[in-house]
């Protein structure tokens, strides 16, 4: 490459500054700071009118224009007098061009400090504000409900079939596997106590009545949150960044019913489902240790599980499952539509969508927890 | 200016290439030369594989058939690292913007540089907003993509398109989305990087007022017989073109060949 960038001053006479640009100009290469000349600028006699001498200059490209630029910037409140004509001929137009549209100044971007008291003041407002959004995106969600039971909401059957596809059968593997992990450690918490008592058979009615009236949909839920409520919200949350979500207001289409309703039915309908499933696959867990390990028998294990489990303990397990359903697609619709409009914006929705839904999956769980209790069921 | 001087040098050379999607081919056969300093124009109708051409030559889908060189080297047979290095001389311009959302623009201009220069972080800043400056947006350096017209997003990826001054730039429809003056200044703008830059021009488009505006040469591709059909200055092939389709779309359909 040709040599670096050289910048030398020439006074031809007293109220002339010839500034010499010699070498290659090039961003890679570096390029000298303008404040030389500005140097020179302050030197006396006071210089009057500024030349360019650019007969040496070899290779250029933004290297030379940032430099110009500065130098413009230095001269703007100068009075000096610049005659441009000694620049390369491409230099002048493309400075001429950056000039063409004038800044935009009244941009509203400026920093702006915030005080402390401010920030917490803030927070609390938009703490506030998301609440009601939240309430309203749950009435909104009712209504959307309401106008499937009266058979008036437009939606697509083919949509829903998917969402259910995706939320039922496909989630089978991780739930079977977690589920039945869990049956098993509750069995090996159970024995270790149990089998200082000689009563290890009760193995068998811990890990029932944990599985049905607890961990099966707990668990199903928390699967569901991760898998498919971050899911939701990623789906959505693109929507919102490609304007699809406004493409479908604009035709009159209430996005509640289109993309909300949906989800929350397929979740409505596959988590009980999917509860029920991991009571099962749990109590399996429960059974391998039993049999394996305590030296029941594969009968007595069954007889013992259907004598402590009743009914009222599935329904109870059932009823919440599908509660949670709804917890799940309602957080993670919710956190999809209020998504930004950017890629990180969406990613931010997907992991608030998953603790949302989790903080609510628990605190509800609890709730049931005591009002059970006092119903006595 | 310097550019005469090499004015006949090849520096892009496609020769036989076949696109497709899998079975689906989209051209077939096109060969034609890109010189060093010349603005090229691709051209043809909706979804007859313009941008998938554009796709073809900056390294983001391999051939079905065929070569792309750049100078004498062959693109697509070069290991990965040859092509990386190639790839780093070309500025691109995608149809949809591609911006990168959760950035500033200045972020946007800004990454190229910081990745592949040594600029100091204020003068990459002056960097970012001399190419915003450029093509007109200079004071929205702290702007999200999400918070400008989809006509300031587009000039804005021509801004990050330009950043590392590449030797090839590629443009996908760049006035598009914009207005006539917008788009008239945008066209200066190319032919000024040209100029002054030595840099050679490939742009994807249909505003017939930038084709003959801004073109040194052309390739038309036809979506019908999946082939180019003309090659050379557009202004010379609405004049002089014996092919009616050509000729359609250079005079927008409104007039037809004397012969007709
Ligand atoms: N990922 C893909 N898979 C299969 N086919 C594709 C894919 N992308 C594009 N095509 C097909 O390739 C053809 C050419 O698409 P391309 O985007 O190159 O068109 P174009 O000429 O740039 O059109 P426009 O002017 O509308 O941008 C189209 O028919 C399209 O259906
Ligand atoms: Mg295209």
């Amino acid at each position: 490459m040709a040599s670096q960038a050289q910048l030398s001053f020439d006074r031809p006479d007293n109220r002339t500054l010839i500034v010499r640009l010699a070498g290659s100009w090039r961003v890679a290469d570096g390029v000298p700071s303008p404040s030389a000349v500005q140097d020179e600028l302050e030197s006396d006699p006071p210089v009057e009118c500024i030349r360019f001498d650019t007969q040496n200059l070899g290779a250029w490209d933004t290297g030379l224009l940032i430099f110009l630029r500065k130098l413009q910037d230095g001269f703007a409140n100068r009075q000096v007098e610049v005659d441009a004509g000694g620049l390369p001929e491409g230099a002048g137009r493309l400075l001429n061009l950056a000039a063409a549209v004038p800044e935009k100044k009244d941009t509203g971007k400026g920093a702006k400090r915030t005080s402390f008291l401010a920030m917490v003041g803030g927070e609390v407002i938009t703490a506030v504000a998301s609440t009601a959004e939240m309430v309203r995106f749950i009435g909104e969600a009712t209504i959307a409900l309401g106008a499937f039971l009266r058979g008036r909401a437009s939606y697509r059957r083919s949509e829903l079939m998917l969402i259910i596809q995706e939320c039922g059968a496909q989630a089978l593997p991780i739930v079977s596997l977690i589920s039945f992990l869990v049956g098993l450690i509750l069995a090996f918490v159970g024995a270790v106590q149990l089998m200082q008592f000689g009563a290890q058979i009760y193995v068998a009615d811990l890990v029932g009545i944990a599985m049905v009236r607890e961990m099966g949909a707990m668990m199903a839920a928390i699967i569901m949150a991760g898998r498919t409520g971050a899911a939701f919200a990623a789906q959505l949350g693109t929507m919102t960044v490609n304007e699809e979500i406004d493409a479908l207001k604009t035709l009159g289409i209430s996005p509640m019913e289109f993309l909300v309703l949906p989800r929350m039915l397929a979740l409505i309908l596959m988590m009980p489902l999917l509860c029920l499933y991991a009571d099962l696959v749990g109590m399996l867990g429960g059974l391998l240790v039993g049999v394996g390990m305590l030296d029941i028998t594969f009968v007595e294990y069954f007889n013992q599980t259907v004598g402590a489990v009743d009914l009222n303990d599935i329904a109870l397990g059932v009823v919440k499952s599908a509660v949670f359903g709804v917890l799940v697609a309602l957080s993670g619709c919710l956190r999809g539509m209020q998504s930004g409009r950017s890629a990180s914006a969406v990613g931010v929705a997907a992991t608030s969508a998953v603790v949302t839904a989790i903080v609510f999956i628990i605190v509800t769980d609890a709730i049931f927890a005591v009002v059970t209790n006092i119903i006595g069921v | 200016m310097a550019v005469d001087a090499t004015k006949q040098e090849a520096h892009i050379t496609v020769r036989n290439l076949t696109m497709a999607y899998g079975d689906f081919v989209i051209q077939r056969d096109l060969s034609f030369t890109v010189n060093r300093g010349e603005v090229f124009i691709i051209m043809g109708g909706s979804g007859c594989g313009k941008s998938t051409l554009m796709r073809h030559m900056i390294g983001l889908k391999t051939p079905a058939k065929g070569e792309v060189l750049y100078g004498e080297k062959d693109f697509w047979a070069a290991d990965l690292e040859d092509r990386q290095r190639m790839m780093r001389h070309f500025g691109v311009l995608y149809q949809s913007g591609a911006l990168w959302s959760s950035m500033t623009l200045a972020e946007n201009v800004a990454l190229p540089l910081e990745e592949y220069t040594d600029l100091s972080p204020n003068d990459i800043r002056e960097v970012a907003s001399l190419k915003l400056a450029l093509v007109g947006l200079a004071g929205f350096e702290e702007f999200y993509p999400s918070e400008i017209s989809g006509g300031m997003q587009k000039r804005a990826g021509l801004a990050r398109a330009m950043a590392l001054d590449p030797d090839i730039l590629f443009f996908d429809e760049p006035s598009a989305g914009l207005d006539p003056i917008s788009a008239r200044l945008l066209d200066d703008l190319i032919l000024e990087l040209r100029d002054s830059l030595g840099a050679t021009v490939v742009v994807v488009t249909h505003e017939l007022a930038s084709i003959f505006a801004i073109a040194d040469n052309s390739v038309f591709l036809d979506p019908e017989t999946r082939t180019m059909i003309a090659v050379g200055n557009p202004k010379t092939l609405r004049d002089e073109s014996e092919d009616p389709k050509v000729h359609r779309f250079l005079t927008r359909g409104e007039s037809t060949l004397p012969g007709e």
